[in-house]
């Protein structure tokens, strides 16, 4: 995608300066990670999601309603809420099952991280293609751990269902300290702040990557993963 | 001049704004306890109607109570409005498990626009809320809730008050929005000592009687259930009674299960001590749902409740109640007063200070229509089975309307007082009977120092609460009772530490003398070898069974 080399930091980067950091950290069992990286990606989105924005004439705009649901996990001792769209519900998904995929794979050691970053996007003139400013970047840590018995998995369902809670907590946390967002755009420039593509919800443009750490401790698969819908092209 | 000031229209919006978040909030968090997960539609037209761009449905009753407890005022300095969340079980016994506080401070932020920026962040904060309701404690419990207990709901305005949430409670923050007025705090307090008895202990434990839940807006019979007003803990009452106000704990459903009657259960006598009481509480509420239920809810276990005291918000204190001063450890004493020749021990307390909680204990068994619930609910509810006797006068009277036998689910009995003549329980003769056994354990009748007050009681106490110090000062402290497993039927309240007390000092098994041990000993001694030798020779198979393990 010719937007990825030029476009936004390649994965691994330092963000860009203002650009807010958290990094939160989970040990899970393999078929804990799906649910875990949902419950996290799911919270932060509830927390930046709007209702779809419907511009009206001099420059006003209404907000339309976002819902929100209960999702049970299945492998955790743990519930969370995310908001009511599953267009949004399936995106993360994906993305999450790749990263799954990914940790599983060979050269994998059970560990990777996986990347949820918020941008806005500066509008440059031809010939030079817009640049994406991140300014909200989320990194779960990953780490898989393998149980030898079902005590052992009881015990793991219990301790991550509480380990989630906390970071269901430190989310909040963050989300409360009020700091920088992204200026509610006028109609025009709408598209540079939120993905407007689904047709329920609306949140901040966003993207997500994951990485796997080998066995030897570097980064060998990188993969970046594009989510918004739209794409420039030149 | 400096526009700093607000203008009335940025006023009348922020008010309405903090309005009608406090009334969200209050739904958000009782949703989150009914046991059930909530699902609510994105919509992408506005439809003028969800407040702060979400889909938070609102719970007629719940806003209702909102309403009530906020009677037209707003959150401000010193004036929170809190949702208490607690766990009463089938037994009667109830827990404070959060307290959700909603508080302004005066900390101002002038600059910030009402319309847009404060509207907004209230948005995200109530966000913030869905997914914090999630992860307390209170949850997962909420969510087995049914079985075994019930998780219920009371709105108060005024002052936080948290000391019934136990020792080394936690707080989460929820968040905060400035505003020009102040700035709009949101947080919880929550129980810790529960967690290890969440789902877990629950699970474990055969059923106890169950509430099960409804729908908490479906409730079977509404025209019969009984008004909730709201139950305000302003302070401002200090010294009232309300005889005929309840609770306004909601029971987020109700319906029934046929498990048999206890097994282990954990309660917690609590004795700590909140501003005036209302002694009637919503176990009047649930038994007029007219289901079985109310079987179930008699409580012969007798633990004391002193909510003639003042018990504690969570003052499902139901009317089991004997006169002030009882010692909860000992409820055995209650047993059979006059009937056996045992007269229950009353510990010595200023006369004014009897009286004064036999009289507040009274009010509400006058004032109430157990058997005269609904059809449905033909068995008297718990407990309080003379209560149209409606006697006040002496203590033993008291006592003996009181004490109720506890049945099993379903059971079409009316619920009699029982007395130790009726009762077909193992120990019987140690029952006590006789105020002599009892006159020299200072547990059971306590020294007569009424105006004394213990450190824990004096923490405990609140300051307003001072009438109820007499001759109680035993009682004021955080029991926890277990029901030992298999007890036989619930009639007699002989509890585990009175079986032990009792059976202290058993006489001595022949076999632990150290003569016969000695003996034993050399035996053992002597035959080793042998046994040896009997075990070498088997050394194959013992090889090949540990290969198997391999």
């Amino acid at each position: 995608c010719p937007l990825s080399t030029r476009c936004c930091a390649p994965p691994g980067a330092a963000p860009a300066m203002n650009c807010r950091a958290e990094v939160l950290e989970v040990s899970v069992e393999g078929r804990q990670v799906e649910e875990a990286m949902l419950a996290v990606l799911h919270t932060v989105l509830l927390h930046r999601s709007t209702g779809k924005f419907h511009y009206k004439k001099e420059g006003t705009y209404s907000i339309g309603t976002v819902g929100t649901q209960d999702v049970d996990c299945d492998f955790i001792d743990f519930a969370y809420v995310r908001v009511s769209s599953e267009e949004l519900d399936r995106a993360l998904r994906k993305a999450v099952g790749e990263f799954k995929d990914a940790l599983r794979g060979s050269g994998s050691d059970g560990m990777g991280q996986i990347s949820l970053e918020f941008y806005q996007k500066k509008k440059s003139r031809w010939p030079f293609s817009d640049e994406c400013i991140p300014w909200e970047l989320w990194t779960i840590k990953v780490n898989v751990v393998n149980l030898a018995n079902e005590q052992e998995r009881q015990i793991c369902r219990e301790k991550v269902g509480e380990k989630l809670c906390e970071k269901i907590i430190n989310i909040v946390e963050v989300m409360n300290r009020h700091e920088y967002l992204p200026k509610m755009p006028t109609q025009s420039e709408v598209d540079n702040v939120f993905d407007t593509s689904l047709k329920d919800v609306q949140p901040y443009l966003y993207k997500i990557s994951y990485q796997i750490t080998d066995s030897l401790g570097t980064s060998v698969t990188t993969t970046m993963r594009r989510l918004i819908k739209d794409t420039l092209a030149l | 001049a400096m526009d700093t000031d607000l203008s009335s229209q940025d006023r009348k919006d922020l008010d309405k704004f903090i309005k009608f978040f406090a009334l969200k909030t209050v739904q958000v968090i009782v949703q989150a306890r009914l046991g059930e997960k909530i699902c609510t539609r994105s919509s992408s037209s506005p439809t003028g109607s969800d407040w702060f761009n979400l889909a938070i449905k609102d719970i007629p009753e719940v806003t209702h109570e909102a309403k009530k407890a906020l009677a037209g005022q707003l959150p401000a300095v010193g004036r929170s409005m809190c949702v208490e969340i607690s766990l009463k079980t089938s037994e009667g016994d109830s827990m404070e498990l959060e307290i959700w506080c909603l508080e302004m401070n005066e900390k101002c932020d002038k600059e910030i626009k009402v319309s847009y920026t404060v509207y907004n962040r209230l948005s995200l904060l109530l966000k913030s809320l869905l997914a914090i309701t999630r992860v307390t404690p209170a949850y997962r419990l909420s969510r087995k809730q049914g079985h075994e207990y019930v998780i219920l709901y009371r709105i108060y305005f005024g002052e936080v008050q948290l000391s019934g949430l136990g020792e080394g409670f936690q707080t989460v923050r929820v968040g905060t929005v400035g505003t020009p007025v102040g700035t709009v705090t949101l947080s919880c307090a929550y129980r810790i000592n529960l967690a290890f008895m969440s789902t877990r202990q629950f699970e474990r434990t055969p059923p106890i009687m169950g509430i099960i839940i409804d729908h908490f807006v479906d409730r079977p019979y509404p025209s019969s259930s009984p008004m909730h007003p709201c139950n305000y803990r302003a302070g401002e009452d200090n010294g009232a009674v309300y005889p005929s106000v309840e609770d306004s704990q909601e029971v987020c459903t109700t319906s029934f299960s046929t498990s048999p009657p206890s097994q282990c259960v954990f309660t917690v006598t609590k004795a700590h001590f909140q501003t005036p009481p209302p002694v009637v509480t919503d176990t009047l509420k649930v038994p007029v749902m007219g289901l079985a239920f109310s079987h179930q809810l008699s409580s012969s276990r007798l633990s004391y409740q002193p909510a003639a005291l003042g018990v504690g918000s969570a003052d499902m204190g139901y009317p089991v109640l004997f006169a002030g001063g009882l010692n909860a450890a000992h409820p055995h004493q209650l047993i059979g007063p006059g009937k056996e020749g045992g007269v229950p021990p009353i510990p010595s307390q200023p006369a004014h200070g009897t009286q004064a909680d036999q009289e507040r204990m009274c009010t509400p068994l006058d004032g109430v229509h157990y058997s005269a619930a609904t059809p449905s609910s033909s068995e008297d509810t718990e407990t309080v089975s003379n209560s149209s006797e409606g006697k006040c006068g002496s203590p033993h009277d008291l006592l003996e309307t009181i004490f109720v036998r506890k049945v099993g689910a379903f059971v079409n009995k009316p619920i009699n007082q029982v007395t130790m003549a009726n009762l077909d329980i193992p120990f019987a003769m140690f029952a006590p009977k006789n105020v002599e056994l009892e006159d020299n354990d200072p547990m059971v009748n306590p020294p007569d120092s009424p105006e004394t007050e213990s450190p824990l009681q004096g923490s405990l106490h609140s300051e307003g609460s001072s009438g109820s110090s007499t001759g109680n000062t035993h009682d004021d402290f955080v029991m926890i009772d277990f029901k030992p497993a298999f007890s036989k039927d619930d009639i007699l309240p002989m509890d585990l530490g009175t079986f032990y007390r009792e059976f202290q000092n058993p006489p001595q098994l022949s076999s632990l003398s150290i003569d016969i041990g000695a003996q034993s000993m050399a035996e053992d001694l002597d035959s080793l070898p042998e046994k040896l030798a009997v075990h070498e020779k088997n050394v194959k198979e013992f090889d090949a069974f540990v290969e198997t393990l391999q």
